[in-house]
């Protein structure tokens, strides 16, 4: 079921794809061959393997459960704040508790999350800083005056 | 001999204190990442780059640093195989079927010590088949034009898919996929966007690294969320070290023959130290003439696999220098590596940058030497690092693959693209479908599409061009057969299952 469902989202999006290479501006030096005809070549062919990945699936994988999703998809969360929060934020905070949060989903004890998320925050911005240069903001810049 | 000459100007390189401190923290580094389980050589080495670049080190510098990782992580995935039963690194999944139960025997240091040693004999002997071959294969690679590539190219494709996986179909899709996220971005030849979707972001494409990361070491992570961090290990003893001459002498032949099968088996592009680990060990098996043992804790079922490892990571050196075509997933990080400091494998290469690949070759000499050093007397310290528990080490790797893209881009959009492609390769690992040849589509899109229009440029459009020197031809038939022909022998060339821990 698996196999299939992803086969068919393949297929539609490669065909997506083939047309999408229609778009293409093929501007004034055209050669033969032209910027659309390797993409739609790559397209068909990822089209017969969806197919054929239909036609014959594998074994349904394991999936997780319901609560493993959702530590996936708090997970997924965690990652998506700390992409926008390393910046305005600084390093330590959003990655302590980035850091944390993971430690958290993946062994489930608070006090050794809390740990690690201290930790690796302290540990990696000494690295990052001072051992590999590189520039990066501890805490918020409105925090130091600037 | 020319080949000695060029040697000595490589040592002129690889013997100043910068370089030669960087291939001992690579070498150190990379036994680290070899021997954690979770932390693959692919892996380790992709979220180690943008950090390469953020100490702001010389091309040749850095391709030492990152090769010396390259080579270390062939050593250190024996660790964790001996000891826990888990191969810290896939091509180290062999070393466990003997390796285990020699520990277990209560001869945990001797298979340690002697598996160290066949590394270390398998990896000098094909440095040094990398130092004779890989000159002698540039020249021939002159002969090479746009139809040659093209085939070559595929070729890559079809053996990676062929060979390293078990499903034809996904990994076929999987090569597909990556071609076509290579596709995004600016046309080369025309200078027109493709499929950006008006995001100006795309118009640069997709940076590979930011690929890499996320689907080998962001996946990693929701992988071992699914899992809770089970194999863990803690509480790993070690012996006192002490050398088994009489296992040594007795594996020699064995660790000479795994070599060259597996410097063969790395040569080959898309085939990799995986596949040269397990010719090795099933060749090995085939060969002796008591093999009652294997399996059981023989001394040579433990030399030949890690012989043969490492010579394949050396072997794969040779396609990745002068051909620009990596013979495996971590290769295929090394020539992102490449690419991004803009040095372009290839004939090319030998001629006008001697200094990156003679520096090179001479930096992976001492680097051996410094492995042996680290993996056999100092072996202990390593042992300690696997009881690091994962849930410390992923969300480090985790955070520091965030902060290497960061440093590089500087924006959003590479790190939402990064836990777009980390939350991609967790379905993809789920459903069995490769990300190697995602990978190397990414990076091989670009060249693959330009040799076919640059072919047809020169035949004025005339498809039959790509068929018509002989060497083209080879590639075809060997891209065909290498893609094909696993389906028949699959029976014969089922990978035995590890033991229950």
């Amino acid at each position: 079921m698996s196999d299939r469902l992803f086969g068919l989202i393949v297929l539609i999006a490669s065909v997506a794809y083939f047309m999408a290479a229609a778009n293409i501006q093929t501007g004034f030096l055209v050669d033969p061959v032209g910027p659309k005809v390797f993409p739609r070549l790559v397209s068909a062919i990822a089209a017969l393997c969806a197919l054929l990945i239909m036609l014959k699936p594998d074994d349904e994988p394991a999936w997780p459960g319901m609560s493993t999703w959702f530590k996936l998809l708090l997970a997924l969360l965690v990652l998506v704040a700390y992409a926008y929060t390393l910046k305005p934020l600084g390093f330590l905070i959003p990655t302590a508790v980035a850091a944390g949060v993971l430690s958290f989903q993946i062994q489930s004890r608070l006090v050794p999350a809390l740990l690690t998320g201290i930790g690796l925050s302290a540990g990696l911005f000494i690295l990052f800083k001072f051992a590999l240069g590189l520039s990066l903001f501890a805490v918020p810049r409105s925090w130091m005056g600037g | 001999m020319e080949t000695f000459s060029l040697l000595a100007q490589g040592f002129a390189v690889a013997l100043t204190p910068t370089t030669l401190a960087l291939a001992v923290a690579g070498c150190i580094i990379g036994t680290m990442v070899g021997a954690l389980p979770g932390l693959g050589p692919s892996n380790g080495v992709a979220i180690l780059i943008p950090l390469a670049f953020s100490l702001g080190l010389d091309a040749t510098e850095a391709l030492i640093l990152m090769t010396s990782v390259y080579y270390g992580a062939m050593y250190g995935g024996r660790i964790s195989s001996i000891l826990l039963n888990i191969p810290g690194d896939e091509p180290a999944l062999m070393t466990t079927l003997d390796g285990y139960p020699m520990a277990k025997a209560g001869r945990a240091s001797d298979a340690l010590v002697l598996s160290g040693v066949a590394s270390f004999v398998g990896a000098m002997l094909a440095t040094i088949g990398l130092m004779f071959l890989a000159p002698m294969l540039a020249r021939v690679a002159y002969l090479f034009g746009p139809s040659e590539y093209f085939a070559l190219y595929l070729l890559a494709f079809s053996t990676l898919g062929g060979i390293a996986s078990d499903n034809q179909r996904k990994a076929a899709l999987a090569a597909c996929l990556g071609l076509a996220i290579a596709m995004i971005g600016l046309d080369n030849s025309t200078g027109m966007g493709r499929f950006t979707g008006g995001n100006l972001h795309l118009m640069d494409g997709v940076d590979f690294l930011v690929a890499i990361v996320g689907l080998f070491a962001v996946s990693e992570v929701f992988i071992f969320i699914e899992s809770h961090g089970r194999s863990s290990a803690i509480g790993v003893k070690l012996d006192a070290i002490t050398i088994p001459f009489k296992d040594i002498a007795r594996s020699f032949g064995t660790m000479l023959r795994a070599s060259l099968v597996g410097f063969i088996a790395g040569i080959l592009p898309g085939a990799g130290a995986s596949l040269g680990s397990f010719l090795a060990y099933m060749g090995e098996k085939a060969w002796v003439r008591d093999n009652s043992q294997f399996g059981k804790g023989d001394p040579r079922g433990v030399a030949a696999p890690e012989a043969g490892n490492n010579a394949a990571a050396g072997g794969a050196l040779v396609p990745m220098l002068t051909l620009g075509v990596p013979g495996s997933g971590t290769t295929a990080v090394l020539l992102a590596l490449l690419m991004t400091l803009n040095i372009t494998p290839g004939p090319l290469l030998f001629t006008e940058r001697p200094e990156v690949v003679w520096g090179l070759m001479a930096a992976l000499l001492i680097a051996n030497i410094v492995l042996l050093i680290l993996n056999v007397p100092m072996v202990r310290i390593f042992v300690k690092v696997l009881s690091v528990p994962p849930w410390i080490l992923l969300p480090g790797v985790c955070m520091v693959s965030f902060v290497g893209i960061y440093s590089l881009s500087g924006s959003y959009f590479d790190l939402l693209l990064m836990i777009v492609f980390g939350l991609l390769g967790y379905f993809l690992r789920k459903l069995n479908i490769p990300t190697v040849p995602i990978i190397l589509g990414i990076l091989l899109g670009n060249h693959m599409e330009d040799s076919l229009r640059r072919a047809m440029v020169i035949s004025g459009g005339d498809w039959k061009y790509l068929f018509q020197s002989g060497i083209a031809i080879g590639f075809w038939i060997a891209a065909i057969t290498g893609f094909v022909a696993p389906v028949f022998l699959r029976r014969f060339l089922k990978k035995p299952q590890a033991h229950k821990a």
